[in-house]
């Protein structure tokens, strides 16, 4: 049984931003992964996919892009190679291959076992990510046994499906990046569409993520914001990072030829059947967007960066079929593999404390666990907008510290 | 329920404060956000029914109305019926008229916007192949719905059609018309 003050679970960006926080602050920790640096990044992702933030946007603590190409988008290897190039830099105690069995409290701190030895730790901080399970309906168990049904965690590039047709549930950031690309491959792709949040690639000259970023949208906090549930669960922005900084949207697959139905309310027998909400659901995203257009219209004015010579403009709305399809014969459509782009959950099954609510999620404040000494990093909205991305944790992860390292000297009720 | 102070005044006279108090509350109390609606129907004569409602569950307990309220149904004379009240569907169009313009008034007075004059046209459409077992691969229901809005109000277009918007996205007869939903029928 080895003893140390602080346990980091996870070694992808959260957990290594941390790391450095706590190195900086000379807090002996260790971090335990299940795999390798980055095991998300190199596991669980698809061959094509590229990061939705551009190269630039990657602002960790100690640790930054560097190359020529700040506005290109990274492929996972990239990816994997930018994380494990910090994890060199900051000297990150890793324990790799080491996955966490579970995790008790104690009356000092906590037990963690894992299958390479037990340890304790006064604090512990779960950095093993938002996005371990796919957040799939119960529906999904009705399929005929005939049709392959998959989560995006599993799939890899066109190949690996079964030739037929495709159905694609969900129209966030995976979902329409499968779309895209299973349409190109030679398959008729349905998306089904429930509420979905639109964005152009770029707007007015400048990339998207790069507006959010100047007009202080990525740093917006708990405290500005109405609903912070409501916050948390906003979908993912529907976007592609691409060479050629495509904008991926329904008229865009629409033009591929992907057909779009409304959300999916249920499967019986072959026939699975879409909600008639479709036309709405555009509707709410087509004026979403035109306000964060116009909150960066507003913001040029006020602020008059220089080099923004494009004036402002709208996207054409989104098409809605004259009578969009309710129902869908998954034998008669040809469709073989159904895939489940409905969002991620975390996963804490390892994770003994009275912490988790009925709905699943971690019981925090701002990433302060509802336990002494525990922490949580890296999940939408922990503590600002940017929580869950790259760029994002670094802030948090300073915030955490500061709290964690109160925490271990007993001075926490001195500092707030 | 006593009255606060502060409580700003009401714009579209729709108690804001209050529905947000209730959210609030049933969001620590999930047991009482558990609602049962009811209605009784009594056959006429023809296809002339009367349906009565006067109670429904909710937070707990079981809940009367005001009165019994009543909606009678009938079929048009095109269909050889005496023609004394409305069609059922066309008192589904009307559910979900209400439902929505209930909506708008809510998500107005939220947002701060003044109604002058909300109005709404209905349509549905219908092949009565599928009623009338012509062709199996008609339904008996409305293949599409139409709602037209006509709004007068100190907003912009943009905020117009959010209201809009927002309005069917909470609201529960636009679920239930464009949703499936199990429906089990016992004869005692």
């Amino acid at each position: 049984m080895r003893d140390i003050p602080t346990l980091i679970i996870g070694a992808g960006q959260a957990g290594l931003a941390m790391s450095h926080c706590l190195s900086q602050r000379s807090i002996e920790h260790v971090l335990l992964e299940r795999g390798q640096v980055a095991n998300s990044w190199r596991t669980e992702r698809w061959d094509s996919l590229r990061l939705l933030t551009p190269n630039w946007q990657s602002r960790l603590p100690g640790f930054t892009y560097t190359g020529d190409q700040p506005d290109g988008f990274r492929t996972m290897p990239q990816t994997i190679e930018f994380l494990s190039g910090y994890a060199q830099k900051i000297d990150a105690p890793v324990e790799t291959q080491t996955t966490v069995l579970s995790v008790e409290q104690l009356p000092s701190g906590y037990l963690v076992k894992t299958d390479r030895g037990d340890w304790t730790c006064r604090s512990v901080l779960i950095a093993s990510g938002a996005c371990n399970i796919g957040n799939i309906p119960s529906c999904a168990a009705d399929l005929p046994a005939s049709v392959t049904s998959l989560s995006p965690l599993t799939y890899r590039n066109p190949d690996q499906l079964p030739d037929g047709n495709v159905l694609v549930v969900g129209a966030s950031a995976t979902g329409v990046q499968l779309a895209s690309e299973l349409q190109r491959s030679g398959r008729q792709v349905t998306l089904a569409t429930g509420e979905h949040v639109r964005v152009p690639r770029t707007y007015r000259g400048r990339d998207i993520k790069w507006w959010m970023d100047q007009t202080g949208i990525m740093d917006m906090t708990l405290a500005e914001v109405d609903d912070i549930n409501r916050a948390r669960h906003v979908p993912s922005l529907q976007l592609i990072g691409s060479p050629t900084q495509e904008t991926i949207s329904l008229n865009s697959l629409q033009a591929l030829g992907v057909q779009i139905a409304g959300r999916v309310m249920g499967v019986m027998g072959a026939e699975v059947q879409f909600s008639g909400s479709l036309p709405n659901v555009c509707s709410l995203a087509d004026l979403k967007m035109n306000r964060l257009l116009k909150q960066i219209d507003e913001w040029i004015e006020t602020q008059a960066p220089e080099g923004i010579t494009e004036p402002a403009y709208r996207l054409r709305e989104t098409l809605v079929p004259r009578e969009p399809i309710l129902r869908l014969n998954l034998q008669q459509a040809g469709i073989e593999t159904v895939i489940w782009a409905t969002g991620f959950k975390p996963d804490y099954s390892w994770l003994n404390v009275p912490v988790i609510t009925p709905r699943g999620e971690l019981r925090h404040k701002g990433g302060v666990v509802d336990a002494p000494g525990m922490y949580v990093l890296g999940l939408p909205f922990l503590r600002r907008r940017k929580s869950s991305l790259i760029d994002g944790v670094g802030d948090d992860a300073r915030d955490l510290a500061d709290h964690l390292s109160h925490y271990l000297k007993g001075t926490l009720a001195a500092a707030a | 329920m006593t009255q606060t102070p502060t409580a700003p005044e009401q714009l579209n006279g729709v108690n804001v404060a209050a529905l947000l108090g209730a959210r609030q509350a049933l969001e620590n109390a999930p047991e009482a956000a558990e609602f049962t609606w009811k209605a009784t129907s009594e056959w006429k004569d023809g296809a002339h029914t009367r349906m009565e409602m006067n109670g429904f569950f909710g937070l707990g307990e079981e809940h009367k109305r005001s009165k019994t309220f009543t909606i009678d149904s009938d079929h048009p004379e095109v269909f050889a019926a005496t023609d004394v009240a409305p069609t059922p569907v066309e008192i589904v169009l009307s559910g979900l008229a209400g439902c929505l313009m209930a909506g708008i008034a809510s998500v107005a007075e939220n947002r701060g916007i003044k109604l002058r004059s909300v109005k709404a046209s209905l349509e549905g459409d219908m092949n009565l192949y599928g009623i009338l077992g012509v062709d199996s691969n008609v339904r008996n229901g409305f293949r599409s719905v139409r709602v037209s809005y006509d709004i007068d109000a100190d907003a912009s277009d943009e905020d117009i059609a959010a209201l809009v918007a927002q309005s069917q996205k909470r609201s529960a007869v636009f679920d239930i018309i464009t949703n499936p939903t199990n429906v089990f029928v016992t004869v005692d």
